[in-house]
C-alpha cells in the first residue's frame, strides 16, 4: 500500500477503537458546557493551547535563579508558589513545594495515585511518569528505578521520595553542577532538564 | 480548623479501607511516620469527589516515613525516606 513511502519509522496506530467511558463523559460535559454558554469552544481550545505552551523552560528559569540568588532560593524553599509568581510565572491554584537536593540528599518526585505534576512549571508530564511501573517503583525501589534512568545514587546519599498524593505539587531544586562558577543565569538554565526537576536525573555541565 | 499535630510529632496512619475516592495510598496505611510540615487546610477531597463542598477544610500534613519501616525488605540506605501528604482525619498520635 505504501510502496512509494520508503522510510520505515513506526507510525502511531490510528485510534479507531471505541471511546472509553471517561472519554465519552469528557465530550458530553464539554458539549453541555458549550451548549449552556458557560464556556465557548474557543475558550476550551485556548486553555489547551496555553497548557501545551508550558514547558520545562519555566522550571529551569526558577532553578537557575535559585542557583545564583541565595535570598531568592530561601524564599523559594519557604513558599514555592510566591517565589515563582515573583518571576512573573502564573501559578493559578498550584501550591508548590520545592525540595532541595544537596550532596547528602537526592530528591525524587512521583504521584503513586495518579499523575499529579507541577504542570504550571514543567508542562505536561512524560508518559513514563504516568506509568504504573514508575509510580510503583519510585516508592518501592527508587534506587533501582533511578539506575535505569542512568542515575546512580551513592549509598551515603539519602534518597528522599515525595509522593504527591493531595494538594501540593513538587519541584526538585537539583544540585548545581560543579565547574559552573560565574555562569550566567541563562547559561545555567540551559543545563536544567525536565528529568532533573523530577529527580530522575542530575544536571551536568558536560 | 486548627492543626492537631505539629512538625516533629510521631503519627500513625489509620489502617482503614473505606470505599470511595481517597488520597491516602494503601501502602502507607498502618505505618508510623513523623510530621514534616503543615501544608495548610484544604477542602476534603473525599467529599469534593462527589460534588459536595468538602467543608470544613481539613488540615493537610506532609508526613515523613523511613523506607525500611514502610517496606520491610527495602534494599536502599537506612536513611532513605518517603514523604506523603496525608489529611488529618487519617492520622492518630503514635
Amino acid at each position: 500500500m505504501h510502496d512509494d513511502h520508503p522510510h520505515s519509522h513506526g507510525h502511531r496506530p490510528d485510534q479507531d477503537g471505541p471511546l472509553s467511558d471517561y472519554q465519552l463523559m469528557e465530550i458530553a460535559v464539554r458539549e453541555l458546557l458549550i451548549e449552556k454558554r458557560i464556556v465557548t469552544a474557543d475558550e476550551v481550545r485556548r486553555a489547551v493551547e496555553a497548557m501545551d505552551a508550558r514547558s520545562p523552560a519555566l522550571g529551569a528559569r526558577v532553578v537557575a535563579r535559585a542557583w545564583t540568588d541565595a535570598a531568592f532560593k530561601a524564599r523559594l524553599l519557604a513558599d514555592g508558589t510566591a517565589a515563582c509568581e515573583e518571576l512573573g510565572i502564573e501559578m493559578a491554584a498550584t501550591k508548590l513545594v520545592v525540595v532541595e537536593s544537596t550532596p547528602a540528599v537526592h530528591n525524587l518526585v512521583v504521584c503513586t495515585l495518579c499523575s499529579c505534576y507541577p504542570r504550571m512549571l514543567l508542562g505536561l508530564p512524560p508518559d513514563w511518569y504516568k506509568s504504573r511501573a514508575y509510580r510503583a517503583r519510585a516508592v518501592r525501589e527508587p534506587r533501582e528505578a533511578l539506575r535505569e534512568f542512568g542515575t546512580e545514587i551513592a549509598d551515603d546519599v539519602t534518597v528522599r521520595v515525595h509522593d504527591s498524593t493531595a494538594d501540593m505539587r513538587y519541584l526538585v531544586l537539583p544540585l548545581r553542577p560543579p565547574d559552573t562558577d560565574g555562569w550566567s543565569e541563562d547559561r545555567l538554565a540551559a543545563l536544567v532538564t525536565r528529568d532533573s526537576m523530577i529527580g530522575v536525573a542530575v544536571p551536568s555541565s558536560v | 480548623m486548627s492543626a492537631r499535630f505539629k512538625p516533629g510529632d510521631a503519627v500513625t496512619v489509620r489502617r482503614a479501607y473505606p470505599p470511595g475516592h481517597l488520597r491516602t495510598p494503601h501502602y502507607i496505611r498502618g505505618r508510623r511516620g513523623v510530621i514534616e510540615r503543615i501544608c495548610g487546610s484544604f477542602a476534603n477531597p473525599e467529599e469534593l469527589a462527589y460534588g459536595r463542598d468538602g467543608l470544613p477544610a481539613r488540615p493537610l500534613y506532609r508526613v515523613r516515613f523511613a523506607q525500611r519501616q514502610v517496606w520491610p525488605d527495602y534494599a536502599g540506605a537506612a536513611g532513605d525516606t518517603v514523604d506523603i501528604e496525608i489529611y488529618e482525619h487519617w492520622l492518630e498520635p503514635a
